[in-house]
């Protein structure tokens, strides 16, 4: 207010800024890089705690006894899985009522917009088998649930045999006041998708599902469960889900609280807890957790069968069950035991895990950044682009061009037109005109798929950039800017790693681009920064952090395969990114392409 | 005319109920008690309990009563002060599961089930609803002060008088359904006391809380209706029915053994009627007995009677036979199981309920009635209550069955009104032979004021139950095949009474959540607002209070030393 009311002191403020813009501009960028950074130091972090009153204090016994015979019944599904060329259904139903639950069956079909080359499917016909253990004397209100898929080939056979010698177990029990219902679906997310939409009698992607005929309320919570081997060495925790949303932090808690009960090591992003943060190494252990949580998340999919949940507002992860050289292994006994005491706690629920955080990353199991620790990282970066819209405001000469006249808003239209057209294209055609590439070049329909969105996107750098003659650059730069900034900071809103992924790599080029620079250098550089290989780089680091690295030619298909997952990932899960990229990231880089190339 | 056909041959239905009722002996009071027990498909076992007390008295004529033997005076006295016509209160905890179990004798929702036909002589029937319901809440220890105008409602056609007369005027009919109640020993208790015997003797020895909420199903009930007092029906008198209906579970308790017995279910075996009972019996269902079980102690007794449609076949122990008690004084059914069926059942009519959608802003009740008729149709009323922060989209209610579109006959549909009175949906639908009728519904949910959420605003809110009420024709007038059992003369026409039955079953409550805020969000908010009051309004204060005055540009400090040195030099100073 005292800045406001005293002319000479707001003139000094606004020549600071002007004058020392492009410093602090690189001042923010560093901080907010380092701000990020040290998110994952451990100091600053804070140790996870369970805000659950209903989950924390309660005690309960695990007592599952039956970790062999959950074996046997996985073998003998898998020889019946063998048998069958697919899904056991006759076999699951008849087990199912055999241990007392109440069984029905989905069927459903679903075709992809294109073949999937990455698990080599097209038109793909299912059916998932569910039982329901009602819980005595409960009103079907409540449900909680317990899935493991049935996947090709011999993965996943353990967590049916376990799946169902729980589901004999807590048949037993008397303490249930929820529905339990065991779900093994077939076609992992695609099964899961239609069983979901089946359940909540939704439609969002135009798949084609018999209805169910058994429910059992509204469900609380759920767990995926993966597990292809007798005995494991750790459980990794998966929370990423669809559009990077996260379950409630106080589910991850319950989990870890239970290994450290049980004995079990437990991972997240497959990296063990290390206690020497004060070390480099293991400062950049846990920096490479967060880094890969945080890649995960901006990739917008579901990284486990549980990530189609969170749509629903259903509190779900997927458990992973990993056999690695290590000595120490646990066997199908303790994970039930540790099951069951999982289920106990959410069976104690009051109310819907709301209490802790829905918003954080995690740099280790025992450790998270919330969203009001990481936001200011965002927050620096953002501050960038008003900063730079503050600067050309007062400092008109910024673009060389004396402002004599206004011209109409309406001037800027056609850059703008035309650069969302091309979004439009990128968006629509590589799907639509798969046959006719097909039938043009030697390519399957991914490949077609994938290389039309390249062709369009590289196209997009070509389109004619003097249409808007009576534009100024200035008021083109002005709306670039500010319409970055708000898309950004929307998508960090809802997907803090994507926004602030995408920021890191647009906020420069946003920032400091102008008619005037240097032109091959900054097309370059603009080239290298734009989201397309933004997103090379990010397959390349993550494959980095997960210890696979791949040569550049190998990171290359991977990279095509990516696109086509995320294309493919829209069109069946309803995953955001690729239209956000497509459609509203794409136009606005476009914009700052068409001011660089000013004439 | 198809609806009113429908409509009068559901009320015919009720005025008819009335006389079929075992006449009743020449004594003042009379009281039977019997349970039934019914092995079902599951492999679980039903017990039904059922108390009569039939009061001859008529204390509506005028004369005070105050005389009481075997009728709880309690009862009689909330019947007299607040001029009841019919009461029926249920209690219930758990989903009856007809898909295994089959029918209920009694159904009931969820939860607390209260519905009460006042005398046409009562002029403000609202106050005498508020005031019998608290009367009740103290009775039975529930919540059933929790009724108010917020979920009470007047069905038009689906709740009619079960006893004699004709009044159907539903100004006189409230409705009420609690689907939160929860039921414990603490309503157990006082019901047990309304029994002539109490839990002393006769069939209420055997209700023990432990073994009875150890179940899958608990369901307690009381109706009380006049009937007729002879066969002339010149006079009525008073019929309390205390109903208990159990569900044991073969899993958690029969643990792994397939055998119940008395003992085992109620940890208690009988010795003795109660002394007041003019008659006490124990029926075991056996119409499927020899492949499915055997039952011990044999008895020769053998009763057959048409049940929901079915012709079925029971054992009956006489209680107060002594010889049912054999050498050891004591009687201990025992079923032992030779084979359990484990494939569900397909009931004639079945109803299903869930909420579909997501997100907190709108959402849509599916209400799925399945009528597995081969080749009937029939009709049903459906009856919907739905609380007012649900705000129901009745332009978007839809009711298909097969594909297409199904007009429902009659419609009575009155509006909620916030914070005041829930939506009432009633509507007679005819449901065709072999399908699936769904009925839907959009809905929006309002946001509530702070103070209305419940304690745990995140475990949601529940809706109650639909109540589907149908006469549904009947299985015995179905299978004309099955002749083995009957003379082949009773079986061409089907009697009337036989080829259809009344049925009302409950769908299930729904929880749906609502936009729930934060509530540590007012610390928050207290915090924030402080700041931005102590930070904005004191500068903004400052501003507006401050004087301003043209001030001199002050020098610089090295123009100051400058004037100090000139000054001692004696040159000019400099401005």
């Amino acid at each position: 207010m005292g800045l406001l009311s005293d002319p000479n002191r707001r003139r000094a403020l606004t020549n600071l800024l002007t004058r020392l813009n492009a410093p602090i501009c690189v001042v923010c960028y560093l901080a907010g890089v380092m701000w990020f950074m040290g998110l994952a130091f451990e100091p600053f972090t804070l140790r996870t705690y369970m805000s659950e009153n209903a989950m924390g204090s309660t005690m309960v016994e695990e007592h599952f006894p039956a970790g062999e015979r959950a074996l046997a019944t996985g073998r003998e599904f898998a020889a019946h899985k063998k048998k069958v060329g697919g899904m056991p259904v006759n076999w699951l139903v008849k087990t199912m009522e055999s241990r007392g639950l109440e069984v029905f069956t989905q069927s459903f079909t679903r075709k992809l917009p294109f073949p999937d080359e990455n698990k080599e499917r097209y038109l793909v016909r299912g059916t998932n088998v569910y039982g329901i253990l009602r819980a005595p004397r409960a009103s079907r209100t409540e449900a909680l649930v317990l899935t493991a898929p049935c996947s090709q080939g011999n993965a996943n056979n353990q967590a049916v045999g376990l799946l169902l010698g729980l589901a004999q177990y807590f048949r037993s029990q008397v303490y249930w006041a929820k529905d339990i219902i065991f779900l093994v679906n077939e076609h992992d997310l695609i099964g899961m998708q239609a069983w979901l939409e089946g359940y909540h009698h939704t439609n969002t992607t135009g798949g084609d599902w018999s209805p169910l005929h058994g429910r059992g309320g509204s469900i609380q919570a759920s767990l995926s469960l993966e597990l292809s081997s007798d005995v494991i060495t750790s459980l990794d925790l998966v929370l990423e889900g669809l559009n990077g949303q996260l379950p409630n932090l106080d589910l991850a808690n319950l989990f870890h609280a239970f290994c450290q009960k049980i004995g079990v090591l437990c991972t997240i992003q497959g990296k063990l807890q290390r206690n020497d943060w004060e070390s480099t190494s293991g400062y950049s252990h846990s920096a490479q957790t967060m880094m890969l949580m945080v890649l995960k998340q901006a990739s917008g999919r579901p990284w486990g069968d549980h990530g189609l949940f969170l749509r629903y507002h259903i509190e779900a992860a997927t458990i992973r069950g990993i056999n690695s050289f290590r000595q120490y292994k646990t066997d199908t006994t303790t994970i039930g035991r540790l099951l069951e005491g999982m289920y106990r706690k959410l069976n104690n629920l009051l109310e819907r895990l709301h209490q802790s955080y829905f918003f954080y990353l995690m740099p280790s199991l025992t450790r998270f950044v919330s969203i009001g620790y990481y936001m200011p990282a965002f927050g620096l970066l953002a501050v960038i682009l008003l900063l730079r819209v503050s600067f050309h405001l007062s400092d008109r000469r910024g673009l060389g061009v004396g402002l004599t006249r206004y011209p109409g808003v309406l001037s800027i239209l056609t850059p703008v037109v035309i650069s969302h057209m091309t979004g439009v294209a990128l968006y629509c055609l590589p799907v639509m005109s798969q046959e006719m590439a097909v039938q043009h070049f030697p390519v399957s329909e991914t490949e077609a798929v994938v290389l039309t969105a390249i062709a369009i996107y590289t196209a997009g750098l070509a389109l004619p950039h003097n249409t808007h003659r009576y534009t100024l650059p200035l008021v083109l730069k002005l709306v670039a800017l500010l319409y970055l900034a708000v898309l950004l900071g929307c998508t960090a809103l809802i997907n803090f790693s994507l926004g602030f992924i995408l920021a890191l790599s647009l906020v420069p080029i946003a920032a400091f681009i102008t008619p005037h620079t240097h032109k091959p250098l900054s097309a370059a550089i603009m080239v290298l920064l734009s989201p397309g290989c933004t997103l090379l780089y990010c397959v390349l680091i993550f494959q980095e952090l997960q210890e696979t690295p791949v040569s550049l030619q190998d990171g290359w298909m991977l990279f095509l395969s990516v696109i086509s997952q995320g294309i493919l990932d829209h069109s069946l899960y309803g995953s955001l990114v690729y239209p956000l990229l497509a459609l509203l990231i794409y136009p606005c880089w476009l914009l700052l392409w068409n001011i660089l190339f000013w004439k | 005319t198809a609806i009113c056909q429908s409509i009068t041959q559901l009320m015919m239905w009720y005025a008819n109920n009335a006389k079929y009722f075992p006449p009743p002996s020449t004594a003042k009071d009379q009281f039977q008690e019997e349970l039934v027990i019914k092995p079902l498909h599951s492999g679980d076992i039903y017990a039904s309990f059922q108390f009569r007390t039939q009061w001859d008295t008529d204390f509506l004529l005028g004369s005070k009563v105050s005389h009481y033997r075997l009728f709880p005076k309690s009862l009689g006295q909330v019947i007299s002060k607040f001029s009841v016509r019919e009461l029926h209160i249920s209690f219930t905890q758990g989903y009856w599961r007809t898909m295994q179990w089959g029918q209920p004798f009694l159904p009931s929702p969820p939860g607390a089930e209260l519905w009460v036909w006042f005398q046409d002589t009562v002029t403000d029937v609202d106050l005498a609803w508020k005031e019998l319901t608290n009367v009740l809440s103290g009775i039975f220890c529930a919540s059933l002060n929790f009724i108010d105008s917020t979920n009470t409602v007047q069905p038009s056609a689906s709740f009619k008088p079960l006893g004699v007369g004709n009044v159907t005027d539903q100004r006189f009919l409230r409705y009420a359904v609690l689907p939160r109640e929860i039921v414990c020993t603490e309503n157990l208790t006082p019901w047990k006391k309304l029994l002539p015997c109490g839990s002393k003797a006769g069939l209420a020895v055997l209700m023990k809380s432990e073994k009875l909420f150890h179940s899958s199903f608990h369901s307690q009930a009381l109706h009380i209706r006049p009937v007729c007092k002879d066969w002339q029906c010149k006079s009525t008198s008073w019929e309390l029915r205390q109903t208990l209906n159990v569900v044991f579970d073969l899993h958690t308790s029969g643990q792994g053994k397939r055998e119940w017995s008395l003992f085992k279910m109620f940890s208690r075996t009988l010795t003795e009627a109660c002394p007041l009972a003019s008659s006490s019996k124990v029926y075991v269902d056996i119409t499927d007995n020899p492949q499915l079980f055997e039952l011990s102690p044999a008895t020769p007794l053998v009763s057959q009677a048409v049940v929901l449609g079915d012709g079925r076949t029971y054992s009956v122990y006489d209680l107060t036979d002594h010889a049912t008690f054999g050498q050891t004084h004591s009687l201990n059914v025992l079923l032992r199981w030779r084979a359990a069926e484990r494939e569900m059942l397909r009931p004639l009519l079945h109803g299903e309920r869930y909420v579909a959608g997501y997100g907190l802003q709108t959402g849509e009740i599916h209400t799925l009635v399945y009528n597995n008729h081969p080749y009937r149709a029939f009709p049903v009323l459906l009856l919907d209550t739905v609380p007012w922060y649900l705000r129901l989209y009745i332009h978007t209610l839809t009711v298909t069955s097969k594909g297409r579109d199904n007009k429902p006959s009659y419609i009575h549909y009155q509006p909620s009104k916030d914070r005041l009175q829930p939506h009432l949906l009633e509507m007679l639908i005819q449901l065709p032979p072999n399908s699936v009728t769904e009925v839907t519904v959009q809905f929006e949910r309002a946001l509530l004021k702070w103070t209305e959420y419940t304690p745990d605003p995140n475990h949601g809110f529940y809706v109650g139950s639909s109540v589907i009420s149908a006469l549904v024709p009947s299985v015995v007038a179905m299978d004309t095949n099955n002749t083995q059992e009957r003379p082949l003369f009773s079986s061409f026409f089907p009697c009337k009474e036989e080829s259809t039955y009344f049925m009302r079953i409950y769908t299930e409550p729904l929880l749906v959540n609502l936009p729930t805020p934060d509530f540590s969000m007012p610390y928050n908010v207290i915090c924030l607002t402080c700041t931005v009051v102590a930070v904005g309004y004191g500068s903004l204060y400052n501003l507006l209070t401050r004087t301003f005055q043209v001030e001199e540009p002050s020098q610089g400090l090295a123009k100051r030393l400058a004037n100090i040195i000139r000054r001692l030099r004696g040159v000019p100073l400099l401005t």
